[in-house]
């Protein structure tokens, strides 16, 4: 049955094909079926992967399809891993996106693009497939660039606004320079080991001294291109402006599956990290920076989309803390349960959405409770999850992340608590905002309210189903139960493990640190409660006179703009003058020139067009003749 | 020894390159194309009449299958020649090749 694995990238990649190519004379509720139908495929036999590793004591297969490349001594075989790690994600990538392929085919139901979409939503989940089952570091390098092309086309979906065409560009610009320090990356490791495969590289790289200056320099450049595609600081604005596709777009690729390729890749070569402590720090660093920074931009946001956004950054960065200080097992575990809730959040934002007929300022929506009631369920539950109240998933995996965090330094704990408790304040500002309060849109939104049909809101009960039980996967130590995800991971950790002196926290300071927590965030919720439900608070309005910090949070640190200047500016001035010397004075003269010198001789030498005969002959003899001269000679 | 050989290949020689060098004078300095497709003839027969003697002193027969080759190319090319020339004819009354000089720059 291992043999079937090719099946699960290929039938997206059908689905595609029969879509992109046939779609545009099918009836919709087949293309519908047939995105949908692939992936449901794909998830079944995930699944059953999934069974059979965890019935079996062999942990690792790798299938081998055919030798791609041959070249010299760089031979890359198109071979896929199935591990615990991978089987995780194939379950995440094939199930989190069936139910959002589902969820659009009610949302997109009457965009005249619908078959396009589904065309390219299979493609993207195709590339994803690829990015984590690959055995080398090639093909996660195709799928990774494969992701980041269906990000964009994606991005850009609706691409006749020119905003949305420039969003589509901004991620794709962002992710090269990614990119090409991951190209590096994977370039310094075939140099340093000779080979590309995982398990070549991994099983040299455990007799490598902790610290080597080769592993750290490996690791940052891979680090970089993790950067770019999670969007860390300082590669991360263009996941805010991704959200200009559509929603379920931004749930499956800016939430739950491509941003979190970065975190698959720091922990797949995990070996490599662990050998590097330096990488580990910047790693840990830029990961808390990035959760405090997008959560304290995310606190003044008024998109409901683009709050969300943020909170995917600052998610992404606790995840990044989380590889940082060692503890892949809680970064992976985070992965799947931001996967459940941020989904789960962004498709009922979507729902939301599509109810206030294309409205996303929180500022002219609330008291929707009534309106939507399944969708302000499943919302408030993922709004619990997210915050990390107990016992929904969020609870979970932020307290083991937090947890390590106090382990490796009490200082990364408390300032990860304080993005923890922002992430609160803002989830439970966007929710109460939203919810309730009495309605501020036009008279015809609040006419046209509606609660989404069947096919929206039940994938969103499912996800809301796992963002309640996704948590239990994970039950740390302390509650006396089996934690069921490092046992399923631990061997692909393993080699990491052994090197890293696991420090256990006591159960009484575990205890405490939770206990903290909760009651902070009760606390954060409830001041959210009286701030915004109680005196009614409302987001001030454009141009409204607001304090200093308020106006550099909400202008998200001009950050955007101190790109531009820094930049984009500076190069587009030097396209420019490129433009107006070396193209305009050098490049076309030279092709003008060319033109004009064969016109030149061409004027001179058409006069030996005579038209007598006589010459033409004589020519020939001459011609003859100075012929049998050059060869006597 | 045969007939041919018991003259020198040098006379044979130099009776082609004249023969060839008549036919090229007159290509290049007459102006009927009828003479001057009889001195194209008269060029192709000097190498005939080369062929012909290298093959004998040779005693290699490939030199006379080459020229019952010409010879038939030579037939089909002066027929087309000339039905070429006829509607010269038709056309200018006159074979003077110097009429024909219309296609030119």
């Amino acid at each position: 049955m291992i043999e079937l694995v090719w099946l699960i990238p290929l039938l997206p990649l059908l689905g595609f094909a029969v879509i992109g190519f046939m779609g545009k004379g099918m009836p919709k509720s087949v293309v519908g079926l047939v995105g949908c139908g692939t992936i449901l495929g794909s998830f079944l036999i995930s699944l059953y992967l999934f069974f059979t590793l965890t019935g079996s004591d062999v942990k690792e297969h790798t299938l081998s399809l055919f030798n791609w490349i041959y070249a010299g001594d760089f031979s890359v075989d198109f071979s896929f891993l199935i591990d615990p790690l991978s089987s995780l994600f194939l379950l995440i990538i094939t199930g989190v996106g069936f139910l959002i392929h589902v969820y659009s085919t009610g949302y997109m139901h009457d965009d005249e693009g619908y078959h396009r979409f589904f065309a390219y939503l299979n493609l993207f989940v195709f590339f994803m497939l690829l990015l984590v089952l690959g055995s080398n570091y090639l093909i996660m390098f195709v799928g990774w660039e494969g992701v980041g092309l269906c990000s964009y086309l994606l991005i850009g979906f609706w691409f006749k606004n020119t905003e949305y065409n420039n969003a589509a560009k901004k991620a794709f610009i962002m992710n090269r320079i990614g990119d090409l320090g991951f190209i590096l990356g994977i370039i310094l490791i075939f140099i340093t080991f000779g080979s590309i495969n995982y398990s070549e590289v991994f099983g040299s790289a455990s007799k490598f001294a902790s610290g080597d200056t080769t592993l750290v320099a490996i690791t940052l450049l891979l680090f970089i291109g993790a950067m770019g595609k999670s969007a860390q600081l300082p590669l991360y604005t263009w996941l805010p402006d991704a959200m200009a596709g559509p929603t379920p777009v931004s749930a499956l690729i800016h939430a739950a599956t491509m941003v979190t390729a970065g975190i698959y890749m720091i922990a797949r070569s995990n070996i490599l990290f662990t050998l590097s402590p330096v990488t580990m720090g910047i790693v840990a660093g830029v990961g808390l920076f990035t959760a405090i920074f997008a959560a304290s931009i995310g606190l003044f946001q008024n998109d409901i989309k683009k709050v969300l956004a943020y909170s995917t950054v600052s998610q992404l960065g606790y995840m990044f803390l989380a590889l940082g200080v060692g503890s892949y097992t809680g970064a992976v575990f985070h992965v799947t349960t931001h996967a459940f809730f941020k989904a789960l959040l962004f498709l009922a934002a979507g729902s939301v959405i599509h109810a206030m007929s294309g409205e996303q300022d929180i500022r002219n929506m609330g008291g929707l409770k009534k309106s939507l009631p399944i969708t302000h369920m499943v919302f408030l539950i993922g709004t619990l999850a997210i915050a990390g109240v107990p016992p929904f998933a969020g609870f979970f995996s932020k307290d083991e992340i937090l947890a390590h965090a106090f382990a490796a330094s009490p200082l990364l704990w408390i300032l990860g608590m304080a993005g923890a408790l922002m992430t609160a304040f803002y989830m439970f500002r966007l929710y109460y905002l939203t919810f309730y309060g009495g309605f501020r849109g036009t008279k015809a939104q609040e006419h046209h309210l509606h609660e989404s049909p069947k096919s929206m809101t039940i994938p969103l009960m499912v996800l809301a189903g796992l963002s309640v039980l996704g948590g239990f996967i994970g039950i740390p130590e302390v509650f006396g139960a089996e934690h069921l995800l490092d046992n399923f991971l631990s061997p692909v950790f393993s080699d990491s493990s052994m090197r890293v002196a696991s420090h256990h926290l006591s159960h009484s300071t575990e205890y405490m640190l939770m206990g903290i927590s909760v009651a902070a965030i009760g606390a954060v919720i409830y001041y959210a409660y009286i701030t915004f439900v109680k005196k009614e608070q409302l987001p001030s309005e454009e141009g409204e006179e607001t304090s200093a910090i308020q106006k550099l949070i909400y202008s998200k640190y001009y950050v955007d703009e101190l790109y531009a200047t820094l930049f984009t500016k500076p190069l587009n001035w030097l396209s420019e003058q490129f433009y107006k010397f070396l193209e305009l004075k050098f490049i076309d003269a030279i092709v003008n020139g060319v033109g004009k010198g064969v016109n030149g001789v061409a004027s001179v030498l058409r006069l030996a067009q005579t038209g007598r005969v006589g010459f033409y002959i004589f020519a020939m003899v001459i011609g003859i003749v100075l012929m049998l001269f050059y060869k006597m000679m | 020894m045969s007939a041919i050989q018991s003259i020198p290949i040098s006379y044979y020689i130099m009776l082609s390159v004249v023969l060839f060098s008549i036919g090229v004078m007159g290509v290049l300095l007459r102006r009927n194309a009828i003479i001057i497709l009889m001195c194209v003839e008269l060029m192709l027969n000097a190498v005939n009449l080369l062929f012909v003697a290298f093959s004998s002193y040779l005693s290699d027969t490939a030199g006379q299958v080459f020229v019952v080759f010409i010879m038939v190319v030579a037939a089909a090319e002066v027929s087309v020649g000339l039905a070429i020339l006829v509607m010269i004819y038709r056309n200018t009354h006159s074979t003077d090749i110097n009429l024909l000089n219309k296609l030119k720059w």
